[in-house]
């Protein structure tokens, strides 16, 4: 007999607290050496980087949320077992939500041309193609757009854990199936609002408005299937960390390959959009729309380009492509790793190229962030998980989901 | 073309089928094979069937293809035929890629549904002895080769214990043959058949 309720254990304290302070102390030097320094450059690389990982994580970690509401929509059974996993994981997204308003707060606050160059009035009114987008790429709209987005993502989603929750007692049938309709209709409310936010304007709002003369229709979809891989693995890697300390009772090598799936598949599906975005500025080759791949692909940043391509396709694409290794603890742990890490770099690229140009560094300030951010992933996971039991244990679907078999 | 003997056991019922399939493999028993009118999740496993490798071949085919589809390319359009076209290079491997894809998929599928047919014995004009009729509709027919000491009443006895409806005898071709069915029936002869 597994254990029900998860207990935060000693070592993962242990780990939780030192990144944090890790990632604490970096932000602090940061502030320090890089913020308040008279370096433009130093300021530059301060704000990109927040707004990177900012970004990146608070996508990552909404993609749990669009999951389970995927997952909902389609009367899928499967996952019930580990269910509360991706619950606790966007449960993080008021949290991240903040943090990345603060970011951007500050960057449209102490003026950082230097990220979106939009944000100076008197350059806009020169340039007619900033002039033609300023209807949207202004801060007001900017602002107002984005927190809408986040309320939207943070309060449909804490409805649907609210949700979860009544799942933990008895109901006759009838209850069920109105539970099950409520469950559609804020899983539906949220796939509208994700559509809207995530699918289209945000990514063209946070991440495209860096290289704001250029664009691409497949941008949006880029960035979002590029946190939902992302999102699907650190799914798989909190299910093998349970599973490995004795939780999760139900929860088999079956489940497991089906996360394994959702990390193959979309890894190829981003690869599908990646080469569906460059192969068409590649071949049309008009100079306004090549602008954006010639630092990447010819410039600085060639090695951060090609290994973009290896740590998110090759390797994932050829490591997860057989059915033992979807089903093998320590290749999904890798690669969920790999492909977590992989994404992270792939934002990398997007937003360093447009802001800090040539001089991109990997230094101890990107690291800390980056562990700042897990050790707040850890954090919150581990303590959203502590406040429910890990089986809903009267959902409807939970028996399918124990039985389930692929 | 080999005759050989087979007990043929058919059962109603998934329910009663998977615990008999337990109890004939643990008294030792070889299956030739159990023809169900469904896909039967789980039965490959309690039959103790190896894991098919037709993903392995599924693979290599697609290597086969994408290799096939590469060097093609490369060859006739930087060797047999150059044209510059919209000033891109002659190696143009970008341009190249839904091509190779779609060669590494059409090779792969190709390649895995003829290794299926082959393996399955399915061709055209190519005839398999049919156990028992009502395995396409209703019935799961589990099917055992006797072989040199195997006792046949005992297994008999055994199938109509664990639940079979129905059991025989049949002494039939275990291949597969090219012909018609009414014009090959010296190949096998089913005394018992029901």
């Amino acid at each position: 007999m597994s254990k029900q309720q998860f207990e935060i254990s000693a070592g993962y304290k242990k780990w939780t607290n030192a990144l944090l302070g890790v990632g604490a102390l970096a932000l602090v030097l940061g502030f320090i050496f890089l913020a308040m320094s008279k370096e433009e450059l130093a300021q530059t690389r301060f704000w990109a980087v927040l707004l990177q990982n900012s970004v990146f994580f608070l996508l990552v970690v909404n993609a749990s949320m669009f999951f389970i509401c995927v997952t909902t929509l389609a009367m899928g059974g499967w996952q019930m077992a580990f269910r509360r996993v991706p619950e606790a994981i966007s449960s993080l997204v008021p949290v991240f939500s903040i943090l990345a308003l603060l970011v951007f707060l500050g960057i449209i606050f102490t003026g950082q041309y230097n990220i979106y160059h939009w944000l100076d009035k008197e350059h806009v009114e020169h340039d007619p193609i900033l002039k033609g987008k300023s209807a949207i790429l202004n801060p007001t709209f900017f602002l107002v757009w984005t927190v809408i987005s986040l309320f939207l993502w943070s309060w449909v989603g804490s409805k649907m854990r609210q949700l979860s929750s009544k799942a933990d007692e008895k109901m006759n049938k009838e209850e069920s199936k109105k539970y099950i309709w409520n469950n559609t209709v804020w899983a539906a409310t949220f796939i509208v609002c994700f559509g809207l936010t995530v699918g289209s304007t945000i990514p063209w709002l946070w991440l495209m408005s860096i290289d704001a003369h250029w664009y691409s229709t497949m941008y949006s979809w880029y960035t979002f299937v590029s946190s939902f891989v992302a999102g699907m693995s650190l799914v798989a890697l909190f299910v093998v960390y349970l599973k490995n300390h004795d939780y999760l009772e139900y929860v088999t090598e079956e489940h497991l390959h089906d996360i394994g799936k959702f990390m193959f598949a979309f890894s190829v599906f981003w690869t599908y959009l990646w080469y569906s975005q460059f192969m068409l500025i590649w071949y049309a080759n008009i100079p306004e729309e090549t602008i954006y791949f010639k630092p990447r692909m010819q410039g600085v940043y060639r090695g951060v380009f090609f290994l973009n391509l290896i740590t998110n396709f090759a390797v994932p694409f050829l490591l997860l492509m057989r059915r033992g290794a979807k089903r093998n603890y320590t290749t999904i742990t890798f690669l969920a790793v790999l492909i977590i890490l992989g994404h992270w770099v792939d934002f990398y690229q997007m937003v360093m190229p447009g802001t800090v140009h040539e001089h991109y560094v990997f230094g101890w300030f990107e690291f800390g962030i980056l562990a700042l951010y897990a050790g707040l992933i850890m954090f919150f996971v581990g303590k959203g998980l502590t406040k429910k039991p890990l089986l809903a244990k009267y959902h409807p679907f939970t028996k399918e989901s124990i039985i389930h078999h692929t | 073309m080999a005759q050989k003997k087979f007990v043929v056991g058919c059962f109603e019922d998934e329910k009663v089928l998977f615990p008999a399939v337990a109890k004939v493999r643990k008294e030792g028993y070889k299956f030739h094979d159990i023809y169900t009118p469904f896909p039967v999740h789980g039965l490959d496993h309690a039959m103790g069937l190896r894991e098919t490798s037709i993903h392995t071949a599924g693979f290599l085919y697609g290597m086969i293809g994408t290799t096939t589809a590469v060097t093609f390319m490369t060859w006739v359009f930087t060797k047999d035929w150059p044209v510059n076209v919209g000033g891109k290079p002659n190696f143009a491997l970008p341009a190249w890629i839904p091509i190779t894809f779609e060669l590494t998929v059409l090779f792969a599928a190709v390649g895995m549904v003829l290794t299926f047919c082959y393996i399955c014995q399915l061709a055209p004009f190519v005839k398999k002895h049919v156990f028992h009729p009502r395995a396409t509709d209703d019935f799961f027919v589990m099917v055992i080769e006797c072989g040199e000491k195997t006792n046949e009443q005992e297994l008999t006895d055994l199938l109509k214990s664990v639940g079979a409806q129905e059991v025989n005898t049949q002494v039939a071709e275990e291949g597969w043959w090219i012909g018609r069915y009414d014009q090959e029936q010296s190949l096998y002869n089913e005394p018992n058949i029901a």
